[in-house]
């Protein structure tokens, strides 16, 4: 792995990896924002609205069946905050773009409120149907298993001064954690098969949930990816003031 | 490669060393448990596979500082990365030295342990392959941690947040390989889980970790 | 308001739940993101004014 030689930039850069660029990243970002937020707010709103006030409850499951707009969106999104780190890192690890570090770096504690929200809302459901607020369940260990993951990955970024080195040592634990986070999945399975019902959302019909709570469902996923575009593309230009101040002072205090 | 090893052994085994230390730490581990449970044999024979590995795993958690971190203090980390001997090579070895001087006499100790445990008697022999499977990939797994924190002063507890969830698939099948041995079921599948787990990580691991400490050394 | 029989208390705590959990975070990430663009203008500002 090639973690230690910088490698040399593309002298002009066009297209996609022109956004590479901290300047023209927070000239887009400045641009799309507001609209990327409303559009947020507004899927959000219409999807939890429509699921909370205008689905019927479910036959067997009654009214809690209206969790699963926070549920299965929030669960989701946990998976995929991970998955986007991932490929951040390594884009970082490959083309040293700081952008793309950085990224990786908003998106993580977004990712960690998403496994909260999956987590806590898991258990309210879990109180009423299975009886209990936790049960050592795969899915819901596999879930707690990624917390820690989450915790770890923003621990370390805590923890070490140079960006540079930090950005570099977090995509490893990334791509490690990764792999890792994956064979706990296989072995979390292996060791309890659960209760948890299987997925709520496939192609394939048969499984899915009714349409009634579909369509807002589809609507409230669409919400929280919004929100997290939103959220990370933020935190993204937040750390690249934070930095760029850090390097005016740097430069200051050399004058 | 020899050298390195002698050397990482003699200093560990010397004074100040730390060699004993995860022992005695799993041996506490393990008349505290009864205490805290209660002094009921058949639940502690219930429980005590399961106990045997976790006490094992943070034993073997609490060493790892010393894997790298005195070396780093002294500059010889920086001498090895400039020695002709690649670093990935140099982390395995280390590794080895950790797993030398605290799994291997962790595995020689559980089955005493299980004794005051009241484990049932189809299960020494399985608990002991399992650590002996597992503990080289806790050593391996535990050296990418030290690297990744050897340039963070008191990085003990990072550490620790970091290595345990990359310990979760080993302890897993490792002590469901000395549960269902204690009961007499079929322990196979987990044993081969296991084993490949700790085939992959002794293979792959020291690339990440040399990346790691590359970074750390920069 | 819709007729959330039995489970009125499970359904609305866990929206309760989400949605604060989901404003701390925007809040936070607001918070955060107008400090350090104050801080950025205050120290371009500074370097303007000398040179």
């Amino acid at each position: 792995m090639s973690v230690t030689e910088p490698k040399t930039q593309p002298k002009r850069p066009s297209g996609f990896w022109s956004y590479a660029n901290p300047v023209k990243f927070l000239a887009l970002s400045e641009r799309i924002l507001p609209t990327l937020w409303w559009l947020s707010v507004i899927c959000l709103a219409v999807g939890l609205i429509w699921g909370f006030f205008f689905t019927p409850d479910d036959f067997r499951q009654g009214s809690t069946v209206k969790i699963i707009y926070l549920h299965v969106p929030s669960a989701l999104m946990a998976i995929n905050a991970w998955f986007m780190m991932l490929v951040a890192s390594l884009i970082w690890i490959v083309r040293r773009h700081h952008v793309s570090a950085l990224a990786a770096k908003a998106a993580a504690p977004v990712g960690v409120v998403m496994t909260l929200i999956a987590l806590v809302t898991g258990a309210i459901w879990g109180q009423p149907m299975w009886g209990t607020w936790w049960a050592w369940d795969p899915r819901l260990t596999s879930f707690l298993i990624l917390f820690l993951f989450y915790l770890g990955y923003i621990a370390l970024w805590e923890a070490i001064e140079d960006p540079d080195t930090a950005a570099d040592l977090t995509s490893v634990l990334c791509l490690v954690g990764s792999v890792f986070a994956v064979l706990s999945r296989y072995a979390v399975n292996f060791w309890n098969q659960g209760l948890h019902q299987g997925a709520s959302l496939s192609l394939d019909k048969e499984e899915n949930v009714a349409d009634v709570f579909y369509f807002p469902l589809l609507v409230a996923i669409a919400g929280f990816v919004l929100l997290f575009l939103a959220l990370v593309l933020y935190r993204t230009g937040t750390e690249i003031r934070l930095r760029r101040t850090r390097a005016l002072l740097a430069r200051e205090a050399r004058l | 490669m020899k050298a390195l090893l002698a050397r990482d052994l003699a200093l560990a085994l010397r004074a100040g060393g730390g060699f004993g230390l995860g022992l005695a730490f799993f041996l506490i581990v393990t008349v505290l448990v009864p205490l805290s449970v209660g002094p009921q044999s058949e639940l502690l024979a219930r429980i005590a596979p399961g106990l045997l590995w976790l006490g094992a795993l943070l034993a073997c958690l609490l060493s790892l500082d010393r894997l790298l971190a005195l070396d780093w203090e002294d500059g010889t980390l920086d001498l090895l990365a400039t020695s002709p001997l690649p670093l990935e090579a140099a982390l395995s070895v280390k590794a080895l030295a950790h797993w030398i001087t605290t799994g291997l006499p962790l595995v020689l100790a559980a089955p005493v342990l299980g004794v005051l445990l009241n484990l049932p008697a189809p299960g020494f022999f399985w608990l002991v392959i399992s650590l002996l499977l597992g503990t080289p990939a806790l050593s391996v797994i535990g050296s990418f941690g030290a690297a990744l924190t050897v340039g963070v002063k008191r990085g003990g507890l990072l550490m620790s947040l970091l290595v345990l969830p990359l310990y979760v698939p080993t302890l897993i099948f490792g002590a469901e390989v000395a549960r269902r041995g204690a009961v007499g079921m079929e322990t196979q599948t987990p044993l081969l889980m296991l084993a490949g787990i700790t085939l992959g990580v002794i293979a792959i691991m020291p690339f990440a970790s040399a990346a790691a400490l590359r970074v750390n050394l920069r | 308001m819709p007729d959330l029989g039995k489970y009125a208390d499970a359904v609305l705590s866990s929206y309760a739940a989400s949605l604060v959990l989901l404003s701390l975070l925007v809040a936070i990430t607001l918070y955060q993101g107008r400090k350090a663009r104050r801080a950025l203008e205050a120290v371009e500002r500074k370097g303007n004014d000398r040179g």
